[in-house]
C-alpha cells in the first residue's frame, strides 16, 4: 500500500509522468472512486491501494492516454488483460501510458458482505486473511475468501501480461478451471430449466447500461442502443424480452474479445450474473478452437477474427444437441 | 388514535388487506435484497431496511404506455387505452420513499396535472413503516424525515409483539375503519419507546450532520459554474444507475413505436447521464458528461429548492451510495461542496 503511494510520488515527481490514474478514499473504506492525480498533494489526500480497489482503470485510458503528457496508471493482473486487448485493438495510447502492476488477493465485495445479512457498515480492515467489519450494530470478523464478488472468486490469474514497472512478485496464472464450474452447472440443466434460470436473471434488468459503459471489450464511440437511427434505441422494452436480447446481443458482440474481468457483473445494480454469459462463451471457444485467452498478448489474432481450415462448422450446434 | 394488532397476526391483516385490493410490500429475491412484490397467501415480508429500487413506480412506472395511434389513409385514430386503475395498497414503504412522493408530487400534480400518475396516486394507499434498524448510508434527517414516524396515509411500527397503527389521512382514516375489527385501540407507549431508541442510533449515523448550507447561502451561477463539478464527474461512467434507483429522479422521454399499423407512445424513465438526454432536433445543451452529471445535482440541490420554497429533491435514502460502480453519490457532491 505505502509502496504503491512511494511509486505514485516518485514517478509524478521526477516527470515520468504527468498525471496518476488510482483510486481515491471515499466515505467508508469500501466506497472507492477511480480518479486521476495531478500534484503529490493530491495524492496524500485521498489515493488508496487495498482490498477494496476492485474497479478496473483499463477503459478509462482510452480518453486518458489521448490527453497530453503521460499517466501513470496502476493495473490489477487481471487489469492488465483488458489493457491488453483495449491495445489489440488500437483504442489505448501505449506510448502515453506508464503502467504499474500491483499485487491483488481478491478484493473484497461490499454487496457479498451486505448479502451475507450484515448491516450498518460503517468501516472495514482486511489483513488479507480476514476482513473485520464494523456496524452500527457491533462487529463481525469474515474471512476474506467469503467477502469476495464474483469476479475474484474464481481468479484467472495473479500473473501481470504487460506492465513498464511490479511492485511485489508476479503470479502465476490460475487453470484450475474453477471460473467455468458454475457455466458447467447451467450446461448440465434442461433447456427449460435453463431458459427460466436467464429469464428469472435478465428479468430484472433495468436497462441502465452500466454493464456495457463499464465494460472494456465495449469500447463504442456511439453504441447501436444510444443510436437513435437505429431503431432499437428505445428505452422502453418494446417486449418483454428485449432486456434479454439486449444482454445475448452485447455478449456476441463481445465474445472473443471479453477477458473476463468481471466488471459487468460487479456494477449490476440488479445483481444479475453477467459474467457467466461470457464466461459459457469463452468455455465454447476454448473447446472450439483451442485454448484462448483475450488479452494475453497484443498480436495475436482471435479464433473469431482468423478462419482456419479446422474451425468448427455450423453443424455442430447440432451434434451438441442444440436442437433439443 | 393509536391501533394496534398481534403480530403473529400479521398474515391475517395482509390477507383482509388483500381481500379488497392488491397489496405490495416489500419480499426477499435470491440475493439478498428486496424488492415490491405483490403478495398472495405465503408471502413473508422482507427484514431488509428497504428495497433496492425505489417505490416510486407505483407512480410513475418506468413504462408507461400513453396511448395508441391507427393510422388508416389519411385519418388518424387516437386510442386512450387506460383501463380504470385498481385499488391497491402499498405496505412497508420508508419514510425517505413516503416523502419521496410528496415530491414527486409537486412535479406531477401542479397544472398541468398529469393525469396517468394522478389516477394511480388516487387509487394507491400508502402504509409506512417506521425504521428501527438505520444503516450508514441513511441521511433522511438532513432533509427533515423522521423515519421513526414516517409519513403516509397511515404510519405502522413494528415491535416485538405488535403492530401498531396511525392514520394521517382521510384515505388512511377510511382504510382503519375498514379493518376495525381486527384492531384494538391502544396507547402509544411503545411505540414512543421504540421510536426514542431509533432516535438515539440515528444521532449516532455517519451522515447524521452533513450539511446542506453551501447550497442554501450560495447562488445558482456560482454553483453552476464551480471548478468541482470537472473532479467529481471525472469517474463516471454515465450508467443512469442513480438515476434508476433514485426515488425522486422523475425525468422522462416520450416516444413513439412504429407497430407496422400503427403507433404507440411511451413514456419512460430517461436519465441526465445519458448522452441524447435534452437532445433537440437542433442540438445537445450538455455535451459532454461533467455537464449532464452536473445536472443530477444541481437539479437535486438548487433547481428544485429554489421552485419549492427550498425543500431539496433527496430524501436521503441512500441507494445511489449503495449502487453507484464507481460510487460518486450526492454526499459527496454535498460535502466537497461544503469543505470550502
Amino acid at each position: 500500500m505505502q509502496e504503491v503511494i512511494d511509486t505514485a510520488k516518485r514517478l509524478l515527481s521526477d516527470g515520468t509522468v504527468n498525471r496518476v490514474a488510482g483510486w481515491k478514499a471515499g466515505e467508508f473504506p469500501y466506497d472507492v472512486t477511480p480518479a486521476v492525480f495531478t500534484t503529490v498533494e493530491e495524492i496524500d489526500n485521498g489515493f488508496i491501494y487495498n482490498d477494496f480497489c476492485a474497479p478496473n482503470l483499463s477503459k478509462y485510458l482510452i480518453k486518458e492516454s489521448h490527453k497530453e503528457g503521460k499517466i501513470l496508471v496502476f493495473l490489477k493482473p487481471c487489469d492488465t488483460y483488458s489493457f491488453n486487448q483495449l491495445l489489440k485493438e488500437h483504442r489505448i495510447l501505449r506510448e502515453n501510458v506508464y503502467i504499474v502492476g500491483v499485487p491483488c488477493t481478491g478484493k473484497v465485495d461490499i454487496g457479498t458482505v451486505r448479502a451475507m445479512g450484515i448491516k450498518g457498515i460503517t468501516d472495514m480492515e482486511s489483513d488479507g486473511e480476514n476482513v473485520t467489519i464494523h456496524t452500527l450494530y457491533g462487529d463481525k470478523v469474515v474471512p476474506k475468501t467469503e467477502t469476495l464478488g464474483d469476479k475474484c472468486r474464481t481468479c484467472k490469474s495473479k500473473k501481470h501480461v504487460i506492465y513498464d514497472e511490479l511492485i511485489g512478485e508476479d503470479g502465476e496464472v490460475n487453470n484450475d478451471g474453477a471460473r467455468f464450474e458454475l457455466v458447467e452447472k447451467l450446461e448440465k440443466m434442461t433447456p427449460d430449466e435453463r431458459f427460466e434460470f436467464w429469464r428469472g436473471e435478465l428479468s430484472k434488468c433495468i436497462r441502465c447500461n452500466a454493464c456495457r459503459n463499464v465494460c472494456p471489450a465495449c469500447s463504442c464511440e456511439n453504441c447501436v442502443f444510444d443510436n437513435p437511427g437505429s431503431g432499437i434505441q428505445q428505452r422502453a422494452a418494446t417486449d418483454s424480452f428485449e432486456e434479454n436480447m439486449f444482454h445475448l446481443i452485447r455478449s456476441f458482440h463481445v465474445a472473443g474479445r471479453c477477458t473476463d474481468c468481471g466488471e459487468c457483473t460487479r456494477v449490476c445494480p440488479q445483481n444479475i450474473p453477467l459474467h457467466l454469459i461470457n464466461r459459457k462463451y469463452i468455455k465454447d471457444i476454448n473447446v472450439f478452437y483451442g485454448e484462448y485467452q483475450a488479452g494475453e498478448d497484443v498480436m495475436s489474432r482471435a479464433p473469431l477474427n482468423a478462419y482456419t481450415f479446422t474451425d468448427c462448422e455450423p453443424g455442430i450446434v447440432y451434434e451438441r444437441g442444440g436442437n433439443e | 388514535m393509536m391501533f394496534r394488532l398481534p403480530i403473529n397476526e400479521l398474515d391475517g391483516f395482509f390477507a383482509k388487506i388483500a381481500a379488497g385490493r392488491r397489496l405490495y410490500l416489500p419480499v426477499d429475491q435470491n440475493d439478498g435484497t428486496s424488492a415490491f412484490a405483490e403478495w398472495s397467501e405465503g408471502t413473508k415480508m422482507s427484514e431488509n431496511l428497504n428495497t433496492l429500487r425505489s417505490a416510486k413506480s407505483f407512480f410513475f412506472p418506468q413504462v408507461t404506455n400513453l396511448c395508441d395511434f391507427n393510422v388508416k389513409d389519411k385519418e388518424i385514430e387516437v386510442i386512450d387505452n387506460r383501463a380504470d386503475s385498481e385499488d391497491f395498497a402499498v405496505f412497508g414503504v420508508r419514510g425517505c420513499d413516503a416523502r419521496a412522493f410528496t415530491i414527486l408530487d409537486k412535479v406531477f400534480l401542479v397544472d398541468p396535472i398529469d393525469s396517468y400518475y394522478a389516477t394511480r396516486r388516487e387509487h394507491g394507499v400508502i402504509i409506512t413503516l417506521a425504521c428501527t434498524m438505520p444503516e450508514e448510508h441513511c441521511f433522511c434527517n438532513v432533509f427533515g424525515i423522521d423515519a421513526t414516524s414516517p409519513e403516509g396515509d397511515v404510519t405502522t411500527w413494528k415491535t416485538d409483539s405488535y403492530l401498531y397503527l396511525n392514520a394521517n389521512t382521510e384515505k388512511g382514516e377510511a382504510f382503519i375503519a375498514g379493518i376495525k375489527d381486527i384492531l384494538e385501540e391502544c396507547a402509544a407507549d411503545e411505540v414512543e419507546a421504540q421510536r426514542a431508541k431509533t432516535k438515539e442510533i440515528m444521532a449516532k449515523l455517519p451522515f447524521a450532520n452533513v450539511s446542506t448550507e453551501y447550497f442554501e447561502k450560495n447562488t445558482l451561477l456560482d454553483i453552476f459554474n464551480s471548478e468541482k463539478w470537472e473532479k467529481l464527474s471525472e469517474a463516471c461512467i454515465a450508467c443512469g444507475t442513480c438515476t434508476f434507483v433514485c426515488p425522486t429522479c422523475q425525468c422522462y422521454d416520450i416516444k413513439d413505436f412504429d407497430t407496422g399499423h400503427g403507433v404507440k407512445r411511451y413514456r419512460t424513465w430517461d436519465s441526465c447521464m445519458y448522452a441524447d438526454f435534452t437532445k433537440m432536433a437542433a442540438a445537445n445543451s450538455r455535451n459532454s458528461q461533467m455537464q449532464r452529471f452536473r445536472q443530477r445535482f444541481m437539479h437535486k440541490l438548487v433547481y428544485f429548492p429554489d421552485n419549492n420554497n427550498g425543500e431539496f429533491g433527496c430524501v436521503g435514502c441512500g441507494r445511489c451510495l449503495t449502487r453507484c460502480p464507481i460510487s460518486m453519490n450526492i454526499v459527496k457532491v454535498i460535502k466537497t461542496f461544503g469543505e470550502e
